[in-house]
């Protein structure tokens, strides 16, 4: 147990802090890591999602291919594209979006799907268009299961991202292998501790940004 | 795919590590999280710390954990009671939630006019709770089986032997092949599990697939 | 297809059986135990395809001698096999000597191969023994692409210095707290360098991130065959920064003569230049272990 405290007082010492290679940088391209493999996936996922979730079609191939997709083991990915791309952040970055897509994928369909069918219906006797009742109706009100599953996504990825240091890259992976490998487990427990700590950044976000959209439908 | 021919025997071997790791914990992440699924259920002011607590946890990267886990329980690092736990406990992360809402979706209504048909409590849960929660719990289920059997494979870093081994070693060698059939026969595993556990399903809930027709 | 699952399922049932008993028909390759025999010895290996190599040498030489043994390779790095060696988990491994001298004894002085082989005894302690080393050795060594080399007339890490900037190196991420990582590049050669952290000993990703210049120069084991494969030139240490690394099997009490006498016997065969050989049929030819080790032992009269 005593690890902890040397770990807490690793991650204070002004000595540590500073410097390309300190746990500033470090953190903030952990960060950095983070938003750009949820973006990535969102870009990708939630078009598809809505367009699945809109059209009601290929719901059976998404479910199958999200199964399988988070049955990717995301050290098997860094360490095949790291193989065929070399060492920099491509290659985590591609095993981390791969991590996010299922949980915003099934975020943005489940989110239409959840919505009550007379709902629709109503839209549809309203005259409106595809276009009106998705951007409309069904986007609005699929919001909060899509933040959901943006936030459980995030989750993973912010823990899995230490992963990019096995391959060359940066964030706080770096603390976690050098720790590991020179036996300085205040090191390696400083940098799992500070990983979690973002994560609880970003759940405090996303936990306003969810009460906020409930707050927003409920007005509307 | 001539390295797979010539290495069928090593992959046979880790595949059954494997599923040594996995399949106890998937077991166990599956029984805590009911009693505490069904805490937060029946107890409102519990739930949102429970959730968030168990949510956390899957915030711990898995590799200090597999590390740091030995000095707090004794175990050795690549003990298999090691990585069963620290897999559980990411098992838990995802199957509290499940549980939690799968019971809570049963709804008062029902719990009553059990009650009211003469049903203990304990007769309740197991009677009527937990076969109504039952779909809600497959569905979680699968979902920690196909996660817990992807995530044994970073235990391979410290040495434990899985399907991961495959990834570590084909890594140093520069084997593709290893590497892909090391990701292939995880994919694999999982989707094979899962589709067991769709089976189990149907065989323990029978008037889920009627209620479909 | 069918055969194949088969074949998969038979392999992991005996897998099983192999490692859940001290069943002798678990290991096929076995001669039936005398009566002599030293009974079952547990051979383990790095998370090193070269180290697991050397293992298996041991345990077939081992094994014609008319011992059991239970194979657990690829067990990770020193801090996680270390520790199961010393509780009597493992009973023969095969380590490098200056390594695991400064692993064992962060203040060792010694500089020479023989100086360290004579400190490992003491700094093991109780219960583990070093055998007689190999001469061969596989050590942490400096690498630079030819062209490199030839553009900056480099033939020794002490030319690093003329670039007169910081030096990037490819390496495991445990370089940098290494005595011949930064700190001793800089204090012996007066050279900068930082760590480029790539986790695969020096295996073909730290290779191209060199020819892809991520880094001006990694560290790649003496005994690997891509060195010469990619015509790679290692820069000389003449102030001896990295201390000698041989071959050397450590090994428990439960290692009698007449094992010891089989280990002995692998080591005495076992030059530099035949371990590189052995590297490249596993990375080239991707061959097993086993595979390897067999022809190995076999064209050297060791399994009769």
């Amino acid at each position: 147990m005593n690890y902890f405290t040397e770990a807490i007082a690793w991650i204070l010492d002004p000595a540590n802090a500073e410097g390309s290679g300190g746990v500033w940088a470090r953190s903030a391209e952990h960060l950095w890591y983070t938003l750009l493999a949820v973006l990535l996936a969102s870009v990708i996922a939630i078009p598809l999602g809505y367009l699945v979730g809109h059209t009601g079609r290929g719901r059976g191939l998404v479910v199958a291919s999200t199964g399988a997709a988070r049955a990717l083991p995301t050290l098997g990915v860094v360490t095949l594209v790291g193989l065929i791309l070399g060492i920099g952040l491509v290659a985590p970055l591609v095993a981390l979006v791969l991590l996010a897509v299922p949980s915003v994928l099934a975020g943005a369909y489940a989110g239409i799907e959840a919505i009550d069918p007379r709902t629709i219906d109503a839209a549809r006797a309203m005259g409106m268009s595809d276009w009106q009742l998705l951007t409309r109706v069904e986007i609005p009100l699929g919001l909060p299961l899509l933040l959901g599953g943006v936030r459980s996504a995030t989750l993973q990825v912010v823990a899995t991202a230490t992963l990019a240091a096995y391959v060359g890259a940066g964030g706080l992976g770096r603390f976690l292998f050098l720790g590991l490998k020179t036996q300085d487990y205040p090191q390696m427990l400083a940098s799992a501790l500070l990983v979690v700590l973002i994560a609880l950044i970003l759940e405090a976000l996303f936990e306003i940004a969810e009460r906020v959209t409930a707050r927003r439908l409920h007005v509307v | 795919m001539g390295w797979v021919l010539a290495n069928l025997e090593l992959i046979g071997s880790r595949t059954v590590s494997h599923l040594l790791l996995a399949v106890p914990a998937i077991v166990l992440s599956f029984v805590l999280a009911l009693p505490l699924g069904w805490f937060a259920a029946t107890h409102q002011w519990s739930r949102a710390t429970l959730l968030t607590a168990a949510g956390l946890l899957y915030a711990i990267p898995s590799l200090p954990l597999f590390v740091v886990l030995p000095t707090i329980l004794g175990f050795g690092v690549r003990d298999a009671a090691n990585v069963i736990v620290a897999l559980t406990l990411y098992g838990l992360a995802l199957m509290v939630r499940s549980a939690a809402d799968a019971l809570a979706s049963v709804g008062a209504p029902v719990r009553l006019s059990s009650t009211a048909l003469g049903y203990s409590a304990a007769g309740r849960f197991w009677q009527v709770e937990l076969p109504l929660a039952g779909p809600v719990l497959l569905a979680g289920l699968r979902v920690v089986a196909v996660s817990t059997i992807s995530l044994v494979t970073v235990s391979s870093l410290l040495g434990v032997d899985n399907l991961g081994l495959l990834f570590v070693d084909g890594f140093q060698r520069g084997i593709l092949a290893e590497v892909l059939t090391g990701i292939i026969a995880t994919v694999v595993l999982a989707l094979v599990i899962d589709a067991l556990l769709v089976l189990l399903g149907r065989a323990l809930m029978p008037w889920t697939r009627a209620a479909r027709r | 297809m069918k055969t194949r699952i088969a074949a998969l399922v038979a392999a992991g049932a005996l897998a099983l059986t192999a490692c859940s008993s001290s069943n002798p028909l678990g290991s096929p390759s076995a001669p039936a135990p005398s009566a002599s025999a030293g009974g079952t010895l547990i051979v383990g290996s790095q998370q090193y395809y070269s180290n697991e190599i050397i293992a298996e040498l041991y345990a077939q030489s081992l094994e014609a001698k008319g011992f059991t043994i239970t194979r657990q390779y690829q067990i990770g790095q020193r801090e996680v096999y270390l520790p199961e060696l010393q509780a009597g988990k493992i009973d023969v491994f095969p380590e490098y000597s200056g390594n695991l001298l400064q692993y064992l004894d962060k203040k060792a002085t010694a500089s020479t191969g023989e100086e360290v082989l004579a400190a490992l005894p003491a700094a093991l302690g109780q219960g583990l023994r070093p055998l007689t080393a190999a001469s061969a050795t596989d050590q942490d060594s400096y690498n630079v692409t030819a062209d490199f080399a030839k553009a900056n007339s480099l033939t020794s890490i002490a030319d690093l210095a003329k670039l007169n900037r910081t030096i990037k190196v490819c390496g495991n991420s445990e370089l940098a707290k290494r005595p011949y990582g930064p700190t001793g590049l800089k204090s012996a050669y007066g050279v900068d360098a930082e760590v480029v952290p790539v986790e695969d000993s020096g295996g073909p990703l730290t290779i191209k991130a060199l020819e892809d210049g991520k880094c001006d120069t990694a560290d790649i084991y003496s005994a690997d065959p891509s060195i010469a494969s990619n015509n790679l030139t290692t820069l000389s240490d003449p102030k001896s920064l990295v201390l000698p690394q041989n071959v050397v099997p450590i090994v428990s009490a439960k290692v009698n003569e007449a094992a010891a006498a089989a280990i002995d016997a692998v080591d005495a065969k076992l030059s530099t230049e035949e371990l590189v050989q052995l590297n490249a049929l596993s990375v080239t030819k991707q061959q097993s272990s086993a595979v390897i080790a067999k022809a190995w032992l076999t064209s050297k009269g060791l399994l009769g």
